[in-house]
């Protein structure tokens, strides 16, 4: 920890510091890389060159929504935290209790489910917030688990372990079913993926997303040049959570079903691990990393989940000892060392 | 009502002898290396599982089997140690929870590869059965026993910590770890001892717990949220505070099972909350 307050680490280093001109550009910069384009490219083509996967394709897409989610704390504000899954799972509730009260337009329901999730993240922001990397750990963990017993308990509500089954979403903008082989779903969780994508980037690369990267590097020197330190990280943590709520609302929609697992630790560490294998601070990582994770899951555990659980922590310690920056950060760091333009 | 208060009390206290066993060497070693350990529930089970195997199919007798399992654990942490948590000491927090979280998912899977997804049950010998009938009060026999090991090793541990020149080590190294390197302690192998020590009483208290806890493959995920709770109530680093928030959290969720089970685990992460809301540095500044 002080180490890394007196030097930051290299990479940081080289993306922060600069000439004030290059650095004006950053902030400024938001044309669309090719790179940025094939990959959205690749993202919509799904939908026309594998029409038998789309059910995994949307929830490829949620999940990416909800790692970019954990990407902007994490990534940007260096806020670790292992009770993501709370917003998730409380937008996903929102929304699934509303199509099971008569309420079943979806984007109205996606709307409250956003609001349901930035009201739970601002809420627990007081104490999510406080100290330091294991304090907020524990804090989150510890909340996280509090949401998952909420809805255990309250099972009139909830439908407790059975889940909410018997839930039907209307027709998207009165047109498009939810239909089995998942189009409807997948193209409606692109879209807002997207969207949601294009609203981050803008974010990140704003004035408030540098000094949440300042907040990052150096919390102290950040206070001491007048930045609001807590304010604006309870921002991008209530901003974090309705994101998180959308793609809970998602999930519960496309699906038409949901189950306490939306609340379980295990999402919110599968979460961490695929954002982390993926790349931080960068948006794309927790998209790609969601992508990697889910069709290996996908093959894997479709052998036997107990082997997936072993390869999963093999990764997971490989990678810490090998790819620190994840998949994409090993990628960037070949490309950078590779072909400096 | 099934338990009186004294009942609850003696319960909790014996439950909370248990958590302190398991996360004593969780909270020194994280203290003094800042390392976030999440791995540390699977030295628990290993031992546990020495301990069940050993008497399943070896018959190796219950009593033998406790520094059994304390010795596999002490080996296993030893190994541990040395190939894989020192190279990762310098790296951030993220790293080390990400690390000792597949160890964590590997240990799990690998323990149900080999010995089944089942719980293992254990069979105390006759003499540790059985209630003590006190009047107005009946205390089990098995949870005195627990108490009493465990107040053996407090005291033990407080007397190396405080009467030995390694304990001096120890808390020099965990007070500053940079000074006491520079005055000539081997702060390296002060830790890794420190990290061996802590590995064996995790086992031991894994051996010990099977009766009260039972002991399956996902042990190390189940009870980690407890570890994990004592090290950030009581305040890493200590022995004190460890020992403090593990008997205030066995006796409030003991308590909480009793009184109010319908609040389920709410109870103690309720109090977990609000611990860390009046005492953001632990229940060691209380004691200061």
């Amino acid at each position: 920890m002080r180490a890394q307050v007196s030097e930051p680490p290299p990479a940081a280093t080289a993306r922060t510091s600069g000439s004030p001109i290059a650095f004006a550009n950053r902030l400024s910069d938001l044309r669309w890389r090719p790179a940025e384009l094939a990959f959205w490219a690749a993202a919509a083509a799904v939908f026309f060159v594998l029409p038998g996967q789309l059910v995994l394709a949307s929830q490829i897409a949620i999940t990416g929504l909800f790692a970019l989610s954990l990407d902007l704390i994490l990534g940007y504000a260096g806020v670790v935290s292992l009770g993501h899954a709370a917003m998730f799972g409380g937008g996903a509730y929102t929304a699934g209790l509303l199509a099971n009260h008569g309420w079943d337009e979806p984007i109205s329901g996606l709307i409250a489910a956003a609001a349901a999730g930035a009201l739970i993240a601002f809420g627990t922001s007081f104490l999510a917030l406080r100290g330091g990397d294991l304090t907020r750990l524990m804090v989150t963990l510890g909340l996280g688990l509090m949401m998952y017993e909420l809805a255990n308990q309250a099972a009139p509500v909830t439908g407790g372990v059975d889940g909410l089954s018997d839930m039907t979403v209307g027709k998207l903008f009165g047109v498009f079913t939810f239909d089995l082989g998942g189009r409807t779903a997948y193209a409606y969780s692109l879209v807002v993926t997207f969207g949601v994508f294009c609203l981050c980037r803008r974010v990140v690369r704003s004035p408030f997303g540098l000094s949440l990267r300042g907040i990052r590097d150096q919390p102290v020197r950040m206070s001491a040049i007048g930045t609001p330190v807590r304010r604006r990280l309870t921002a991008v943590y209530t901003l974090a959570g309705a994101i998180a709520g959308m793609a809970g609302a998602l999930l519960a929609q496309t699906t038409q079903f949901v189950g306490l697992e939306v609340l379980g630790f295990s999402r919110s560490a599968d979460l961490l691990i695929m954002l982390v294998l993926g790349g931080t601070g960068f948006l794309y990582g927790g998209l790609a990393g969601a992508a990697v994770f889910m069709v290996a899951q996908h093959l894997l555990s479709g052998m036997n989940p107990v082997y997936w659980q072993f390869w999963l922590g093999l990764l997971l310690v490989l990678a810490v000892f090998f790819a620190p920056g994840g998949i994409t950060g090993a990628i960037a760091a070949r490309w950078q060392k590779g072909g400096r333009r | 009502m099934p338990g009186s208060l004294p009942g609850v009390l003696f319960d909790g206290v014996a439950y909370g002898s248990l958590l302190f066993l398991m996360s004593v060497g969780l909270s020194v070693t994280m203290g003094m290396m800042n390392f976030i350990n999440l791995a540390h529930g699977a030295f628990a089970m290993a031992g546990g599982y020495v301990c069940a195997l050993g008497m399943e199919r070896l018959g190796i007798p219950f009593l033998a089997t406790l520094p059994l399992s304390f010795l596999c654990g002490a080996a296993l942490g030893a190994v541990l140690e040395r190939t894989l948590y020192r190279p990762l000491y310098r790296r951030g927090p993220l790293d080390q929870v990400l690390f000792s979280l597949g160890l964590t998912l590997m240990a799990v899977a690998a323990t149900t590869w080999f010995f089944g997804p089942g719980q293992r049950p254990v069979r105390l010998p006759s003499f540790l059965l059985g209630q003590l009938h006190l009047p107005g009060l009946d205390l089990g026999v098995y949870r005195l026993f627990l108490i009493a090991v465990v107040a053996a090793i407090t005291v033990a541990l407080v007397a190396l910590l405080r009467g030995t020149r390694f304990g001096a080590r120890i808390r020099a190294s965990v007070d500053d770890a940079r000074t006491s390197a520079g005055l000539g302690i081997d702060v390296h192998r002060v830790f890794a001892l420190t990290f061996i020590l802590g590995s064996g009483l995790a086992a031991l208290g894994g051996a010990l717990s099977i009766d009260v806890l039972g002991l399956d493959p996902t042990f190390p995920l189940k009870y980690l949220v407890y570890f994990l709770l004592v090290v950030v109530v009581g305040g890493a680093g200590t022995i004190a505070g460890p020992l403090a928030a593990s008997m205030v959290l066995g006796v409030f969720d003991v308590a909480g099972k009793y009184y109010v089970p319908e609040a389920g685990a709410f109870v103690i992460y309720g109090l977990m909350v609000a611990l860390l809301l009046l005492f953001p540095g632990g229940l060691r500044r209380l004691a200061r």
